[in-house]
């Protein structure tokens, strides 16, 4: 478990989704909206081309929170808001900041970034310690 | 064109979810879980769970299928085509492991709209078959040009 105080950075998740990356997790959640994997439709319909399914960054969000506390039983809650679109074959990186601290409840601001932009901003996750 | 408030509070038919054990690592591989406790049986049982564990961010497998009745709608008139998800909140309860059956309601949370835009808001909350509460999910979608 990392060392959690007021202000401290959670251990940053760094994840490069490789070319295939989208088919899989369209498998794995169901979601197979062609926009995550046909790159002729992506392009289309005025994309760069097949974009990430903004519910696996989530989930990435979510991967940095159980990984500092433990264990998937330490979170409670996540919200997050998505911004613009993750990309295939990108580094997605994210951190986060201990906003809160007490016996029961730890609160994080975290965010995930790619090439410096937020994918995913102003999201909030509650855990306990 | 204002957004019509009418299906606010519209609940929508259950849906119910069998977990499964290969499913449940399968999505845990391809959101990069490494976790034992998600991938392996006797991991999970040597930490106390019945069988392997699912993410947290699972909840979107056995909950958005529920969330396609309100999303198509006719009485909402939501321009799918239009529509980005803006944003998204889980709320977890007792854990989710393989074996379980999560039935799931949906309902229209809110209606609203704000700079032209159109908000979305729909609740999913997510039972297993002990009926304890696994999972609230707050999903916004927002459709442009409304």
């Amino acid at each position: 478990m990392a060392d959690l105080q007021v202000g401290a950075q959670i251990p940053e998740v760094r994840v490069t989704p490789d070319k295939y990356l989208t088919a899989r997790y369209a498998g794995a959640s169901g979601d197979f909206n062609p926009i995550h994997i046909d790159e002729e439709f992506a392009r289309a319909v005025g994309l760069p081309g097949r974009i990430l399914h903004g519910l696996w960054t989530m989930a990435q969000v979510a991967r940095a929170q159980t990984e500092a506390l433990g264990g998937p039983e330490h979170l409670k809650r996540l919200s997050v808001q998505f911004r613009g679109m993750g990309l295939p074959e990108q580094e997605v990186v994210v951190s986060g900041t201990v906003r809160e601290l007490s016996a029961e409840r730890v609160v994080v601001d975290t965010v995930a970034e790619q090439a410096g932009k937020q994918i995913i901003r102003n999201a909030e996750a509650e855990l306990t310690p | 064109m204002p957004v019509n408030i009418q299906a606010v509070g519209k609940t929508y038919q259950p849906v119910l979810y069998a977990v499964g054990r290969e499913k449940v690592k399968e999505y845990a591989r391809a959101v990069g879980e490494t976790n034992p406790v998600h991938l392996d049986f006797q991991a999970a049982r040597d930490a106390g769970y019945a069988d392997v564990v699912a993410p947290p961010m699972f909840a979107v497998v056995y909950s958005a299928p529920s969330v396609g009745p309100p999303i198509f709608d006719p009485e909402i008139e939501l321009n799918f085509a239009m529509m980005v998800h803006g944003s998204q909140e889980f709320e977890w309860g007792t854990p989710v492991v393989a074996g379980d059956e999560i039935t799931t309601t949906s309902a229209v949370k809110d209606i609203f709209e704000k700079d032209g835009r159109g908000y979305y808001v729909f609740e999913s909350i997510s039972t297993n078959q002990r009926g304890e509460q696994v999972c609230r999910g707050t999903w916004t979608n927002i459709v442009r040009g409304v």
